[in-house]
Order: C-alpha cells, then sequence, then structure tokens
C-alpha cells in the first residue's frame, strides 16, 4: 500500500457476521481534506464500514492506520478522541435542549460544579460563525428544521477536534435549496482541512461535492475514481455488475386477467401511483429504502391511511379503511418486520397461524380446537415448517420457518392478492428457495403476488413486471425484457 | 426446564401450599373448617375484580381505576336503594351497569384520545373516587333492604354465596379467555397489538369491549362488597386496585400482556388471603401486613421482568443477526 498522506486508512478490513460477509477484505485511504464519497446499493457494506470506523463494531480481520499507528480495531472514545466523528441519519439529539447545551452535552464548559452558560453560548456562536451560519444558540433543537438539526450535529461534531466527518445521507432529511447550504458547510470544513466521508444515493450531489468516490458492492471494495474522470454511467454498472447467481424456480402460466388496480394513491411517503396486477402475476417493486413502498403497500392493505385515489377489485371499486377490509376482499401482507408485525412471538406456531382463521373455526363463538389443531397441521405439513410441535413458541423458530408461519395464516383465507415485503430478509439460502417455491407455486395457481424487495438478485429471477419507486413517486415500470440492473438503478436515483 | 421457568409454572401453587404448611404449623386455629371458609369469603370480592382486571391486564393494559369503580357502585347502588327507594334488584342492575358504562369511558379515551391506560385510569380513579364522595356526601349510606345482606352474607349449603359468585365467575372468564376466538384475540392483541391488527382483528373494539368487561367485573365485586359490610362506605375500595395487581401478576398475568391463565390470578389471590388471614391469627398488625403485601408485590414482578428480559436478550440478539444479514 502505498504512502498517500491519508488521515486514515482502512487496511484489509473483514468483518463478518453470522451467516454474511458484511465487509470482504475492504482496503480505503482517506486523505486529508477531501470530499470522498462512498457509493454502493442497500447492503453493499457502507453501514458497516462506518460501524467500524466508528468503533461500534469490531473488524474480524485488519486494521486500520491513522497517522502512521496502527489499530486492530475502535472503540466508541478512542474513536473520538482520534477526531472521528459520525453524523447518523437519525440525529442524535435531544429536543428539549438548546442548540448549545446539545452541542457540549456531556462536555459541558465549566468549573466542574456550575456550567458557564455565557461561555458556552459564546462558544457556539464561534462554532457557527466559523461555518458562515447565523443561528440562535439558545433555541431549542425541538422548534427547529431537519437542516437546522444537521447543522446543531455538524456544530457538535466539530466543537471536538474534528479530523474525519462521516456523514451517512446527510441530504436526505434537506429540501434542494438547503442542499445547496450544506455543501457550503463541507466545503468550508473541506477548507479546514477536515476530511469528510460522504455517503448518498444521489449521483448528482456526488458530482457536485465529491473530490473521490470509492464504490462498494455487496462488502467488498470495488475501486475509487476521481470524481472529474468517471461517469454516472461507469458509476451504476460498478455498482450493479454483478452476476445472478441464485436459480429461481419457472413458472408456465400467461397471466391475462387483471385483478387489482390502483390509480393515483397518494399517503404518507408516496404520491400518486398507478399500477395493476393480474391473477398469476408476480410484480416486483424496485427502489431505495425509503422510497416509500412499504407505505405504499401499507395503505393498500389498510394498515395507513391513503389521502387520495382508487382501488379495484376484481373490477370494482373498493374502499379498505383497515387490514380487515383488505382480507375481507382477499389480499394479505406478508410484512417486512417479521417479528414486529408479522407473528405473535410469545404465542404458538398454531395460534399464530389460526389467528386471521379463527371465526371460520369457530361456532358460537368457541373455537373448535380440534379443526384448529387440523389447520395448523396441514400448513406445517404443506409448507414443510420445521418445529418440533405445533404447541411451540414462534420465538423459538427461525427466521425462515417464521415467515412460513405468517404465510400459513393467509393460505388458510385463500387470499387472491398477496403482498410480499421483503420475503427474505434475514433468511437463509435454503429457506429462501423454499419460499420461492411457495411463491411461484401461488402464482401458478392464480394469486396476484405484489413484491417488494431491496435484493435484485431476487426481483429479478421473481418478477413478471418491476415498478420502480423514487421518493414517494413512481418513476418506472419495466417488462421482463427490459430488466437491466443498471437501468433499474437509473430510476430508482432518479430526480 | 430451567429454574425460573419451573418456579414461573408451578412456583405460585408450591407459595400457597408452603404458606399453608407454615400457617397450620403456626397457628392451630388456621387449619378449621370455619376459618378456611373465612378465608375464601374474605378474598371472593378481591377475587371477582382480580378476574376482571385480568381480561385487561393479558391485552396489556394496566387499570388503576379498580379502587375507585368498586367504592363508586358500592355508594351508587347504595343510594338508589336508600334514597331513590329502588329494589334491590333495579338498584343492582344499576350499579352494575355504571360500572360497565365508566370502564367503557376508560377505554374511549384511552382508545380515542390515544392516552396511556395508565394515566387515563390513574385520572379515572381519582375521578371516580370524588363522584362517590360527592354523591354520599363523604358520609356513609345505610339502612338496606333485609333481602339485600343476602349476597354478601348468606350462605348455600355449607358455602358462603360470595364463594360461589366467584367460583362461577371465574369459571365464566376462564371459558371465555381459553374457549372462544374473543379470548384468543385479547393475548394476541396483549402479545403484539400490531401484528393482531394486521390479521383483521378489529383491536380498537376488542379493547373497548375489555375495558368494559373489567367494569362489569368491578360491578359485581363491589356489589358483593356492600352486600357484605352492609353499609355504604366512599371509601370502600380505596387501595383495592393494588391487591389485583398483586394477585394477577402474583398469578403469572404478565405486565407487559400476551400471558396469564384464571387459574393463576385465582391462586394469587388466595396467597393474599392466606397471607392476610395467617398472619392476623399470628398477631401481626396492619402496618406490617401492607410491608409484607409490598415486598410480595416486589418480589412477584421481578420474577415476571427477569423472565422477559432473558427472553429479550435472546431477541435482541436475534434481531441483531436478521438486521446484519440484510
Amino acid at each position: 500500500m502505498q504512502k498517500t498522506g491519508g488521515v486514515l486508512s482502512l487496511r484489509r478490513i473483514t468483518k463478518r457476521f453470522p451467516g454474511v460477509l458484511a465487509l470482504n477484505n475492504v482496503s480505503i485511504d482517506f486523505r486529508k481534506g477531501e470530499v470522498h464519497a462512498l457509493l454502493g446499493e442497500n447492503g453493499a457494506g457502507k453501514s458497516t464500514l462506518i460501524k467500524v470506523l466508528a468503533g461500534a463494531h469490531a473488524p474480524d480481520e485488519g486494521e486500520i492506520v491513522i497517522e502512521d499507528k496502527t489499530y486492530d480495531q475502535m472503540n466508541p472514545r478512542l474513536a473520538k478522541q482520534l477526531g472521528i466523528q459520525v453524523i447518523y441519519q437519525e440525529f442524535n439529539l435531544i429536543p428539549p435542549l438548546t442548540a448549545a447545551e446539545n452541542i457540549f452535552l456531556g462536555d459541558m464548559i465549566g468549573n466542574g460544579f456550575t456550567i458557564n452558560r455565557k461561555a458556552m453560548i459564546k462558544e457556539t456562536e464561534k462554532l457557527f460563525a466559523s461555518l458562515n451560519i447565523k443561528m440562535n444558540p439558545l433555541a431549542l433543537v425541538r422548534d427547529m428544521s431537519p437542516a437546522q438539526q444537521q447543522i446543531v450535529e455538524i456544530a457538535k461534531a466539530i466543537s471536538k477536534d474534528v479530523k474525519l466527518l462521516v456523514m451517512d445521507e446527510p441530504s436526505a432529511p434537506l429540501t434542494l435549496s438547503e442542499v445547496g447550504a450544506m455543501f457550503d458547510i463541507v466545503r468550508a470544513l473541506k477548507a479546514k482541512g477536515v476530511t469528510i466521508v460522504y455517503i448518498s444515493h444521489r449521483m448528482e450531489e456526488l458530482f457536485e461535492i465529491a473530490d473521490r468516490i470509492t464504490v462498494m458492492r455487496d462488502g467488498q471494495y470495488i475501486g475509487t475514481m476521481n470524481t472529474g474522470e468517471t461517469n454516472r454511467g461507469e458509476l451504476i454498472s460498478l455498482m450493479v455488475g454483478r452476476e445472478l447467481t441464485e436459480t429461481y424456480p419457472a413458472r408456465h402460466v400467461e397471466p391475462v386477467e387483471t385483478i387489482l388496480e390502483v390509480s393515483q394513491l397518494s399517503g404518507y411517503g408516496f404520491s400518486d401511483i398507478s399500477f395493476s396486477v393480474k391473477r398469476g402475476e408476480i410484480l416486483g417493486f424496485s427502489g431505495l429504502i425509503g422510497a416509500g413502498r412499504t407505505e405504499l403497500v401499507r395503505s393498500i392493505f389498510g394498515a395507513e391511511p391513503a389521502y387520495s385515489g382508487r382501488i379495484r377489485m376484481e373490477g370494482k371499486d373498493v374502499v379498505i379503511r383497515s387490514p380487515r377490509d383488505a382480507i375481507a376482499l382477499g389480499i394479505g401482507l406478508i410484512p417486512e418486520d417479521r417479528k414486529q408485525q408479522g407473528v405473535i412471538l410469545r404465542s404458538s406456531v398454531k395460534r399464530n397461524i389460526s389467528l386471521p382463521n379463527l371465526r371460520a373455526l369457530s361456532r358460537f363463538g368457541l373455537v373448535n380446537s380440534a379443526l384448529e389443531q387440523r389447520l395448523a397441521q396441514q400448513y406445517k405439513d404443506s409448507l414443510h415448517i420445521k418445529t418440533p410441535s405445533l404447541d411451540q413458541l414462534v420465538n423459538n423458530l427461525s427466521g425462515g420457518n417464521q415467515q412460513k408461519v405468517v404465510l400459513a395464516k393467509w393460505l388458510a383465507r385463500n387470499c387472491k392478492v398477496l403482498i410480499f415485503d421483503e420475503p427474505t430478509r434475514g433468511i437463509d439460502v435454503g429457506a429462501k428457495q423454499e419460499i420461492y417455491k411457495l411463491m411461484c407455486g401461488l402464482a401458478e395457481s392464480g394469486v396476484a403476488i405484489i413484491m417488494i424487495s431491496s435484493d435484485m438478485e431476487e426481483i429479478f429471477g421473481m418478477s413478471d413486471r418491476i415498478i420502480v419507486l423514487c421518493e414517494g413517486r413512481k418513476t418506472g415500470e419495466l417488462q421482463k425484457s427490459e430488466f437491466a440492473q443498471e437501468r433499474i438503478m437509473e430510476l430508482a436515483s432518479n430526480h | 426446564m430451567n429454574l425460573i421457568h419451573f418456579f414461573r409454572r408451578y412456583g405460585i401453587y408450591l407459595v400457597l401450599i408452603l404458606l399453608f404448611v407454615s400457617f397450620s404449623l403456626a397457628s392451630e386455629a388456621f387449619l378449621s373448617t370455619t376459618n378456611l371458609l373465612n378465608i375464601v369469603r374474605q378474598v371472593s370480592v378481591l377475587g371477582i375484580a382480580a378476574i376482571g382486571v385480568t381480561f385487561v391486564m393479558i391485552a396489556g393494559i394496566p387499570d388503576l381505576s379498580v379502587g375507585s369503580q368498586i367504592s363508586l357502585v358500592c355508594i351508587l347502588t347504595s343510594w338508589l336503594m336508600v334514597n331513590g327507594g329502588m329494589h334491590p334488584v333495579v338498584a343492582v342492575a344499576g350499579g352494575i351497569a355504571s360500572t360497565t358504562l365508566v370502564g367503557l369511558i376508560n377505554g374511549y379515551l384511552s382508545i380515542k384520545l390515544k392516552i396511556y391506560p395508565l394515566m387515563v385510569t390513574l385520572a379515572t380513579m381519582i375521578i371516580f373516587a370524588g363522584v362517590a364522595k360527592m354523591i354520599s356526601g363523604g358520609m356513609a349510606i345505610f339502612g338496606f333492604p333485609q333481602q339485600f345482606s343476602l349476597i354478601g352474607q348468606g350462605y348455600l349449603g355449607p358455602i358462603p354465596i360470595p364463594v360461589l359468585i366467584l367460583i362461577a365467575l371465574s369459571a365464566l372468564g376462564a371459558f371465555i379467555l381459553t374457549k372462544t376466538y374473543f379470548g384468543r384475540y385479547v393475548y394476541a392483541i396483549g402479545g403484539n397489538e400490531e401484528a393482531a391488527r394486521l390479521s383483521g382483528i378489529h383491536t380498537t373494539k376488542i379493547k373497548l369491549i375489555l375495558f368494559s368487561i373489567t367494569g362489569f367485573f368491578n360491578g359485581i365485586a363491589g356489589i358483593v362488597l356492600l352486600s357484605r359490610t352492609n353499609s355504604g362506605q366512599p371509601n370502600a375500595g380505596v387501595g383495592l386496585e393494588f391487591d389485583v395487581l398483586t394477585a394477577a401478576v402474583l398469578g403469572g398475568v404478565s405486565i407487559l400482556g400476551g400471558e396469564g391463565k384464571i387459574s393463576g390470578v385465582i391462586t394469587g389471590v388466595l396467597i393474599l388471603g392466606v397471607l392476610s388471614n395467617g398472619l392476623t391469627l399470628l398477631n401481626v398488625g396492619d402496618y406490617y401486613q401492607s410491608i409484607i403485601k409490598g415486598i410480595v408485590l416486589i418480589g412477584a414482578i421481578a420474577l415476571d421482568s427477569l423472565q422477559h428480559k432473558r427472553r429479550k436478550a435472546k431477541r435482541a440478539e436475534q434481531v441483531q443477526a436478521v438486521r446484519v444479514s440484510v
């Protein structure tokens, strides 16, 4: 590794989590006073990398070199001492306190007994001035806009001696004009010799602010480019350039009959979305995290209210105000957050499966436990749910088997439309294949499937059609013949 | 099965037996038929209220207004009989209807206004106590028709009627919770309300019903208490909410909801009854009894949260693994 005058170098960093290689032999040099962008798809390893820098994760292999000193790992204290600061997407501010109090939190200026308020206010003013910002140090954080809160975060970071500042999606909560102001701050920091590690999905921004861009993919370092010597197309192909390895079951039914039509639906996090799905079809929804996909399907399912728009089911206008309405129409949702929304962890396999079906299993309000047992047994067998008994708590099952339990809940209701939100997240490879087979089997039997997935392979392998969302809007719809990773990335980060 | 697990499942029965044996050895008077019947008669009011509270607690909802609801029904029923000159049956029906409605109000406030139930019932606890004092002018109301005392003081054969009511209502509560789909919904809401909602359960409706069920049971508990004391005291139910909570948690109802059985709760009620009776027989004063009850409550809650912490730690590990693998 050559000497580049880097303030901080990562060398051959590897980090494993059970079943996943999150970082694979990653080496990056960060130079003094540069804006260094990290680019990659969801799951490329950027977050893990930040956490290694901040000392939240200890790498399994590799070392971190800071000014000729080598460290096996960081810890949060050490990282701060060495001048590494991270501004996460979720701000770490205390809303009822003032800007000054937040900036000096844990490090109050005073004599060890009383706080010197005046000195703190003065220091805060100086910090703001150094960023060319006019802001009241006594303003309460809870009254601030996200942009102002971000300034407080930045001021907090530079109130200590910062050498390397990591900014995770700093433009995400900002309006366009605010982004410009944020860039001015970044440039001011850069002029002071601070190194900025800048993470963003918005490629235009990188071309505006970054000096160099490092692309990561699947936990691996792909390459670092000088911004002036690369272009959008090259970056996208570096980000997605992977072979599809998983195999997906083939299907032989040509979908014709439209069952669900959504027109101009708007709600929290998405607006003006129109699409339709046919019986026997698997419709994929692609997009970056936060594109509004989950919010959209939750609104279709009645879990969150929609503001406006129409939904037609089997040619008839329908009103869906609650999950009960959706279920009555034959729509089922397999939610993204299985443990929080899909299953009741402290309840048995049998009781989880029977939950949406209890009315059908009851007479005069009494649950027929023999019928219940039979139903649960039937789906345990047909879905191959691996559990020692139907009375086992769902908490004790693996992720894949928990997902099958969620699926069983809806299969028993003979749903016509099934919505899968990240169906194989956190599920091991073998169980993934089983879930895919089940989904394809359902489609062949005439169920319309809507699938949200952030896994490119999965969405290509499974979908008949893909709709891409970006920041709450539909930016494209691709037929099977048009599927290309570059195209999807383009649409997903399109502005 | 580890020790905590074992204790959680069978511990309360062991505690009850242990208390029983110790008091039998320590006091001759304890193990007489009269005294034992006395214990069950004494706990019947607590037991009836505890069954009602079990319903909301399993759904994960705390209710602090139990005692005040009981005071309210005592005063209201007394007033209807004495000042209103109503027939006891009508007055009793009116009393029970009032607490059922009051439960509904609790539910409405916490669901529609989205206020945390602990806070709602803390507020209504104060309000209902105030209403009871207002109706009675702070004085006891007495002079009920003769036949009214039958409910709390009568016997059917050798068995006191309050005990029969307790047994009947326990059976009813257990039946609803274990055999009906409504009962399943209660556990589901307590276990994971969002998952229950996404499974098509009308969670707000069920919760409203639960609040009124609790009110209904409080009404019956209040009537039994009133009939036993034969005098409508505006402070009749003061402090009962804590005994009810202690009994329920002792009996294995999780303070987080999702778990609990009527049989356990009744055992918890009996433990409190035996403890109080035995200590009184041993001439342990009220002040000390109160201290001991508090310690028992802490013990029960500690055991409950200990188990949840272990589970939570285990879950956090899994969640971490899942997050990372995404």
